[in-house]
């Protein structure tokens, strides 16, 4: 202690004497470190910056006085304040011979400026030179400042010095090339084709990894042929070939693997032959997986991912749902994302973890609470939308994070339309959405409800209808009490107040219109609510009148119409006159104005414009000349000069370093097709394809008939929602027993019923064993999950999600068409054979021969692989096994010294305890405590007092 | 690929910010404070993940006249971004926070073990690292051959400049370079060696560091 205490009085004499400024610093810092606020903060940056812009300035700045200066406006600049004076400074330092003040110079410019700053033009000199240096921390630095500064137009400046470097005898060198050029790739994918896939350090042929990544994720079908190469990578890195090195917590090389699986996931997404070859080494990954680590488990989910994106293979699939363990926070989230992968091949998987679901539902933890809603939205169907979208309303009003609240509203109106199984609980149900997140939703959501009251869900029978309407009308009447709704939703209660308020006769024609005067006055009521309103009494007085009934003028009606007629808005104008010059209309003219209940009635666009004909006719006799379309004028001729002209104009104004590129094809010129504008295109439905794109990823079965539909979505626009809405569903909220009863007289499948309850009955029993869990649980379990056990469910949910288009076709071949699948997994069972027990290697895999070599082989589909790989090629074929050649290369080295593997295990599993224990300090603090104490002392002897800033710092470190 | 590090403490102060997109100083301190308020909301008990959409995806106006006009473009740009979601996963150790944003190409797991890896590195090279470190100018080198603690008083930010270093030894434009702790540390003090013996500048002066040597 001593002995502390003397150090430190050195150094604060030190700070006095020799080196000028630095009291200065410590002051500042410590000024910094004690600010109680923001503001203080401020104030004490702010003078900083203020005399640093004046010292930086000063002739003959000692050039280690400089860095310090860069170094603290690095450090203004992150907490805030503008420190663009001393961009220029710190592009002056890059300049700099002496290594410390290069890399200071270099890390500086990479945090301050863009890739698009004007100081750029000054760097790139010295970055070209840098990248030459023989110095190979000189080279790192300025690969690093490549990576972050050069945009697509200085890319050719440095392309030559960076793919030059892919043969450095370092390996750190070669790494941090190959990221330079997936930088460039991001940039501007034509500039790079220099790729290289082999290279014997295991390290570079990671970060290789990276790019090709990319390259596959743009283009998978040029790279299936490297599926075997990958898979071979795989399996040597899995079965530990690598060197010990390359470990992380006793797993080999996880991020090679983890990024492998990504790239598997992408060449076997819906290719049957390439994922033939990932099963083996996907369930040899499966088997070796610990879960005990935190690394472990980010390869098993990422296998889950991978399994789930392949072609399917049933036992994979088994091993893989088992694995979707749920014990801490960070692996219920994991747990719960798989669950949602791979509920889309196999949606039974997740009742087995149901009530693990549930657990998360009632999670404090508001990721998780997402990422399961994320889960139930993709298992929603008939049977249980009630459930989920009740629990997704819930939840949504409780969240003030616009962007996440908009989110789920859309979803629950997309669960509601697609699977409600009453029209009153949908009404209600858009009415609770709309009252909370009226103004977050979509403007088209509205319009199709105003429809879908309108239409009546496409049922012949004209009673529900009416009554439908009738109790929309009654809700809108109750709920219209309530302060402050949403614009969107005032829209729609005028628009269905007026159109079939008193259609029914339960309420006179005075009370509507009085109610809607009162929307008008409300005071947040805008211009297109005041439109809605009046067009609503309107129509109301036109009804009135053509039945030949006096319209008696309300007083505030009359003062609305007043107002409006004054009213800044042209359109209000219109509308409040209209109204005015109809009251004084007979009824006979009313009536053919606004006649009953037309808005059903389909208003025909001639797009065309054929009335036109003969007046474009006689113009062109009369000497006019002929329209031509937008397409043609700008044709490919135009397309060409514009093109060069702005490379010339971009060329004009920026520094060229190469002569001139070769010109570039000219990207597809895409003209927006103007089309004559609809006012009645905003109340078609919205085509499924772009509604749920998730949804209809889901099984492939609806997948063809959406495109289907898609492909008939001009025309579909009046019956793509009544299909939905063609028959009542189920209704799980009635018991199993009810259920399968209304199924039997709705349905007529009368064949299927006993499955369902079987199997059901089956569930109950399973559940029964399970006394521990509480009932209620067990109860949002069933309503929930309860649906999936029987297939009939199943099957009704595939021909629920087939599309519209043909509503006939679809509901009767639904069941022998849903069976499809399931017999084709089964034929593609066998032809696979059992790979999770297959003992010794497949003798189709290729195992054997040296992936890198097949890498070298296959090398071709990269374009134009550059002279130097030849040369790395041979030397690559004289070694025949060039993972052996490098694990002899680098011996595994006695890793590290027992103390540091404790402590860090130590880290480890304190890190995956740790979440429940938050009183103690994460962070280990090894098995010093003198250094803390040391730490502290030293902190003490220049000035700083332990705070309250962090308390648990000092706690962690003195006790 | 990762497209930001940021190193903060419990009350919201930056104590290291690093964008691997450029964004203007502004736009840092408002996603550093929004980060901020999104992890002090958290209760400490609860997963190491969040869904960052909102705060690096599209930004979302309040006006009311703007909202549906937004919320479809939004809409759109979700569905062609289906993939990109932008998540970030901290670790909450003492008085920082340590939070890395990455998009879906990067698995949360393995970036939470990244934070790990960072971390384990700071320790090792701090020896017990702590808000103090990165704050304050102590820089200590632990000298192996010496098998003794030197101090040594160097200018502010030499630890800011350190922990620089560090991170670039294991995230290299975007993208994990490095997964070993180990590594990363032989590196770094292969390039602190370097720099010393190719500084044509003393920082410190041979008599104070003669005089600390123990």
């Amino acid at each position: 202690m001593e002995q502390l205490k003397t150090i430190g009085r050195e150094l604060a004499i030190g700070s006095h004497g020799g080196w000028g400024q630095s009291k200065e610093f410590l002051d500042l810092v410590k000024s910094i470190g004690e600010a109680r606020s923001k503001a203080e903060e401020d104030r004490i940056i702010l003078r900083e910056v203020e005399s640093l812009r004046r010292r930086i300035a000063e002739p003959d700045v000692p050039r280690r006085k400089m860095k310090e200066y860069i170094i603290r406006l690095v450090y203004a600049e992150m907490l805030g304040h503008d420190a663009s004076f001393g961009y220029i400074h710190a592009v002056k330092m890059t300049h700099d011979d002496a290594l410390p003040l290069k890399r200071t110079g270099y890390l500086a410019v990479t945090l301050f400026l863009s890739e698009d700053h004007d100081l750029i033009i000054l760097i790139v000199n010295t970055i070209q030179k840098d990248l030459r240096s023989d110095n190979y921390l000189v080279v790192c630095a300025a690969l690093a400042a490549v990576c972050k500064l050069i945009n697509e137009e200085t890319i050719p400046a440095v392309l030559p010095q960076v793919v030059d470097l892919l043969a450095h005898p370092k390996e750190a060198v070669r790494r941090k090339a190959v990221m330079a050029l997936h930088r460039f790739y991001q940039r501007s994918p034509a500039s790079v084709s220099h790729l290289r896939l082999c290279d014997n350090d295991p390290g570079v042929m990671g970060a290789t990894l990276c790019p090709l990544f990319d390259l596959i994720s743009a283009d998978v079908n040029s790279y299936k042929d490297l599926v075997i190469s990958f898979v071979g990578i795989l399996k040597q890195v899995a079965e530990r070939r690598l060197p010990k090195t390359y470990d992380y917590h006793q797993m080999a090389a996880p991020f090679i693997q983890i990024k492998l699986l990504k790239i598997l996931a992408l060449l076997g997404s819906g290719d049957k032959q390439a994922s033939g070859h990932m099963y083996n080494v996907l369930g040899d990954i499966f088997r070796k997986c610990e879960q005990s680590s935190n690394i472990g488990n980010a390869v098993l989910y990422e296998s889950i991912c991978c399994v789930s994106s392949i072609y399917p293979n049933a036992k994979l699939l088994e091993a893989a749902a088992e694995a979707t363990s749920n014990d801490s926070h960070n692996l219920k989230y994991m747990g719960v994302d798989a669950l949602g992968r791979l509920i889309r091949i196999n949606p039974d998987i997740a009742e087995e973890h149901q009530l693990a679901v549930i657990d998360c539902l009632e999670d404090p933890d508001d990721t998780l609470k997402r990422k399961t809603f994320e889960l139930l939205y993709k298992m929603t169907k008939p049977t249980n939308v009630e459930v989920i979208v009740d629990r997704m309303i819930e939840y949504m009003i409780n969240i003030s994070d616009n962007h996440y609240k908009t989110e789920i509203a859309s979803r629950c109106v997309e669960l509601a339309e697609q699977f409600a199984p009453t029209n009153e609980w949908f009404i209600r149900t858009m009415n609770k959405v709309f009252e909370h997140a009226g103004d977050l939703v979509n403007v088209r959501v509205a319009h199709n409800l105003m429809r879908l009251i309108a239409e009546g869900f496409g049922e012949d029978d004209e009673g529900a209808e009416s009554q439908l309407r009738s109790s929309a009308v009654d809700s809108y009447l109750r709920i219209l009490g309530e302060p402050k709704l949403p614009s969107l939703f005032l829209q729609v209660i005028c628009w269905v107040l007026g159109e079939y308020g008193t259609a029914d006769g339960k309420y006179p024609a005075a009370y509507i219109i009085g109610k809607l005067c009162d929307v008008t006055e409300a005071l947040l009521c805008d211009d297109t609510v005041k439109a809605y309103a009046i067009s609503a009494i309107m129509k109301i007085c036109a009804f009135e009148i053509s039945e030949g009934r006096k319209v008696e003028m309300l007083p505030e009606c009359q003062s609305l119409i007043d107002e409006l007629s004054t009213s800044h808005s042209t359109d209000l104008q219109q509308r409040a006159y209209e109204l005015q010059a109809l009251l004084c209309l007979e009824s006979q003219a009313v009536e053919s104005v606004m006649p009953l209940d037309a808005s059903c009635e389909d208003i025909e666009i001639d797009k065309n414009l054929t009335f036109l004909k003969d007046f474009v006719q006689q113009s062109i006799e009369n000497g006019a000349r002929p329209y031509i379309p937008e397409s043609e004028r700008s044709g490919t001729s135009n397309v060409s000069n514009f093109k060069s002209q702005y490379q010339h104009e971009a060329s004009s104004h920026m520094l060229r370093f190469e002569a001139y590129e070769l010109p570039r094809p000219s990207p597809a010129h895409v003209i927006p097709q103007v089309s004559v504008p609809t006012p009645i295109a905003d109340f078609f439905p919205v085509p499924e394809t772009t509604y749920n794109s998730e949804t209809s990823q889901a099984s492939k079965l609806s997948s063809v008939a959406d495109a289907s539909s898609a492909a008939h979505g001009i025309k579909l626009h009046l019956d793509g929602v009544q299909r939905r809405w063609g028959r009542p569903t189920y209704s799980s909220s009635s018991g199993p027993s009810s259920t399968t009863s209304t199924e039997k007289t709705t349905n007529g499948v009368t064949h299927i019923d006993g499955v369902g309850s079987q199997s059901r009955d089956k569930l109950n029993e399973s559940r029964r064993q399970q006394p521990e869990v509480s009932a209620e649980k067990q109860k949002l379990a069933a309503s929930l999950f309860g649906g999936s056990a029987g297939k009939t469910e199943k099957k009704a949910t595939s021909t629920q999600r087939a599309p519209k288009g043909n509503t006939r076709n679809a509901e009767r071949p639904g069941v022998s068409r849903s069976v499809s699948p399931e017999t084709s997994k089964e034929k593609a069972a066998p032809s696979v054979p059992d790979l999770l027990d297959l003992g010794e290697p497949n003798p189709t895999s290729t195992t054997i021969v040296d992936p890198f070599k097949q890498l070298e082989g296959l090398v071709g589909p990269t374009p134009v692989p550059s002279p130097l790989d030849n040369s790395v090629k041979t030397s690559g074929l004289e070694t025949p096994d060039l993972m052996a050649a490098v694990y002899t290369d680098l011996p595994p080295s006695g890793s590290s010294s027992g103390s540091l593997t404790s402590t860090t295990r130590d880290m480890h599993s304190a890190d995956k305890t740790s979440n429940t224990a938050t009183s103690e300090p994460s962070i280990k603090k090894g098995p010093f405590p003198q250094d803390s104490l040391r730490k502290d002392a030293r902190a003490r002897q220049v000035g700083v007092t332990p705070t309250r800033n962090n308390p648990n710092l000092f706690k962690d470190l003195l006790g | 690929m990762i497209r930001a590090v940021i190193v903060m403490n419990t009350q919201g102060k930056p104590r290291l910010l690093k964008f691997y997109e450029f964004q203007p100083p502004e736009k840092q301190q408002e996603l550093t404070r929004s980060v901020f308020a999104v992890l002090s909301g958290r209760p400490d008990n609860v997963s190491n993940f969040v869904e960052a959409d909102a705060i690096f995806g599209p930004v979302i106006f309040s006006s009311l006249l703007f909202v549906s006009f937004v919320a479809e473009i939004t809409k759109k740009k979700k569905q062609e971004e289906f993939k990109e979601g932008t998540r970030l996963v901290y670790k909450h150790l003492a008085t920082l926070y340590f939070v890395f944003v990455f998009d879906s190409c990067e698995n949360e797991l393995a970036m939470l073990d990244l934070i790990q890896v960072l971390v384990e590195t700071l320790d090792r090279c701090f020896k017990n690292v702590c808000e103090l470190d990165i704050v304050f100018n102590f820089n200590k080198i632990y000298n192996n051959q010496m098998k003794t603690t030197v101090f040594m008083y160097v200018e502010l930010g030499s630890s800011y400049v350190q922990m620089h270093t560090i991170l670039d030894e294991i995230i290299f434009g975007g993208q994990v370079l490095e997964t070993s702790s180990e590594r990363v540390l032989k590196a770094v003090e292969e390039i602190s060696r370097l720099e010393k013996s190719s500084s044509s500048v003393s920082f410190v002066p041979k008599s104070v560091s003669g005089r600390f040597g123990r």
